[in-house]
């Protein structure tokens, strides 16, 4: 069962840091979200397979949206 | 006095600077991005000029496109409010090259200071103490762990270039440091172009304290009082008053005479501030900022000094309009940053507002950017209002500060306005024997 790992505010996607196959540890940084003029990392809560990856830089995201999977 | 100035800027400030230009029969242009072509300040203009798309760089930060939009509408003044293109130099330039006037400190003078490591140096010269920190730009992890030895931890690592608390770390031990290396030198060299930074004792249980100067046509530099500027979340500024509680009448007098001589060694015109350290009843230069000051209003409503129309004065050559060898504080005023977020992690809340119903009462003033249906976006900083309180002494402006807070209704994005409501209310903060970690202590 894939964990999702969503975005608690609306912002901006400043850094994208993992691609779809990677293997990240409980911790690690998948993304960076800017708002407001602030960084605001957004953590893996889940060790795993990265199993998608929603979002691109550049783009936006909404309270709720779902960032990336983790398996 | 200008038959019509362009304000550089959005917001709670553009609308700030508005105000005073109608009262002196200013018109007013406005510029927006397309994320605030319906905002506030662009309703409230005689004119407004979309200057482009929502990223700052692209609007905001592009001086070309706001000079040819005071060109366009005949302004013929540049206020830039804070922020943004405010303490550029090269900006200063450019509205000048255009035949322009600048409504601020000459670009020489933003640029004496705008590197803080020169600033250090320059203040140092002129006999305003410093704290121990290193005197050019650290480049390299061995530099800024050989220097840290020297200095002593806690060290605070800057941005050489930085401000608006981006790009600051403390580091008590040389792992930390070789961390906080890292990351504030790449946030600086992203938010301000250039990777420099410098270390500087790091003072615990220190309040921060900054006095506002203004430099007169004349020369004449004039001090008016100091701030508190202590309650601080990610070294952002939430919370000030004035009279500062832990300053008193030697350390004051000691404090503006400095900040008179700051001001004289750079040859500064028009509103600025001088930020310090407080602590064991000395004080240490941090900062000069080359600007109109965000908490600008607690200083106004003790002083009864405007100070947007003085720099309007200056910037026109125009005489002040108050007495600059009578000037006297008069009551205690705070200011209330209420700002977009929620108010225990302090993270961004961008959004529609759906109700918005400000506080009034004997001795409120409100600086507002939004009103009720506005979009808070995530482009620009969270502040939606300054919410400000009088009194005539400090209990008084505390209470009516928190019974301000308490009716102030705004839905839709999180506020911090809870956490006003807290503040106002804890021991410490009411005491007035509060530092820079009031709120880690009100957290912890």
């Amino acid at each position: 069962m894939a964990k999702e790992i969503l975005a608690d505010m609306a912002a901006n996607v400043w850094r994208v840091l993992v691609s779809k196959g990677d293997v990240v540890a409980v911790g690690d940084t998948l993304v960076i979200l800017e708002s407001m003029k602030m960084e605001i990392p957004i953590d893996a809560d889940a060790a795993g397979t990265v199993v998608s990856v929603n979002v691109q830089e550049g783009g936006a995201v909404q309270e709720g949206d779902v960032i990336a999977e983790i398996e | 006095m200008f038959d019509a100035i362009l304000i550089a800027n959005r917001g709670e400030i553009a609308r700030r600077v508005m105000r005073t230009a109608r009262a002196l029969a200013v018109r007013t242009v406005a510029v927006y991005s397309d994320a605030d072509a319906g905002a506030l300040h662009v309703r409230e203009a005689d004119e407004a000029v979309r200057i482009g798309p929502p990223p700052p760089q692209e609007s905001y930060l592009d001086g070309d496109a706001i000079i040819a939009a005071a060109r366009a509408t005949g302004a013929q003044a540049i206020h830039p409010g804070y922020g943004f293109l405010s303490e550029s130099p090269e900006f200063a330039d450019a509205v000048h090259k255009a035949g322009l006037v600048w409504i601020g400190p000459p670009s020489d003078a933003i640029a004496a200071v705008g590197e803080k490591v020169q600033a250090r140096n320059l203040m140092a010269a002129a006999g305003v103490p410093v704290a121990r920190g290193t005197s050019a730009p650290v480049g390299s992890v061995e530099q800024a762990l050989d220097a840290a030895e020297e200095i002593g931890y806690p060290v605070m690592v800057k941005a050489a270039a930085g401000g608006g608390g981006i790009g600051m770390r403390v580091a008590r031990d040389p792992g930390e440091l070789r961390k906080a290396f890292e990351t504030t030198s790449g946030q600086a060299e992203r938010f301000f172009s250039s990777s420099a930074v410098l270390l500087e004792q790091y003072l615990p249980g220190a309040r921060h304290v900054e006095v506002q100067i203004f430099g007169l046509a004349d020369g004449r530099i004039i001090a008016l009082g100091e701030r508190d500027c202590s309650v601080q979340r990610r070294y952002q500024k939430v919370f000030e008053e004035t009279p500062s509680p832990g300053v008193d009448d030697s350390l004051r007098e000691r404090m503006l005479d400095a900040a008179v001589r700051a001001g004289e060694r750079i040859g500064y015109r028009s509103a600025g501030t001088v930020e310090c350290l407080v602590a064991d009843g000395e004080f240490v230069f941090l900062e000069v900022n080359a600007r109109l000051q965000v908490e600008h209003p607690v200083t106004e409503l003790v002083t009864g000094i405007d100070l947007v129309a003085e720099q309007l004065r200056v910037a026109a050559g125009e005489p002040p309009g108050f007495d600059p060898d009578a000037v006297r504080g008069s009551g205690h005023a705070v200011e209330l940053r209420i700002y977009a977020e929620d108010p225990v992690r302090f993270l961004p809340s961008p959004g529609r507002i759906t109700a918005w119903r400000p506080p009034s009462g004997e001795g409120i003033r409100l600086d507002a950017g939004y009103a009720e249906g506005d979009e808070v976006t995530p482009f620009y900083d969270p502040l939606l209002a300054k919410l400000c309180a009088w009194g005539p002494e400090r209990a008084t402006a505390l209470d009516r500060a928190a019974q301000a807070a308490e009716t102030f209704v705004i839905d839709g994005p999180k506020t911090n306005l809870a956490f006003h409501r807290e503040l106002l209310a804890d021991p410490g903060l009411r005491s007035g024997d509060y530092d820079t970690g009031i709120i880690e202590r009100m957290r912890g």
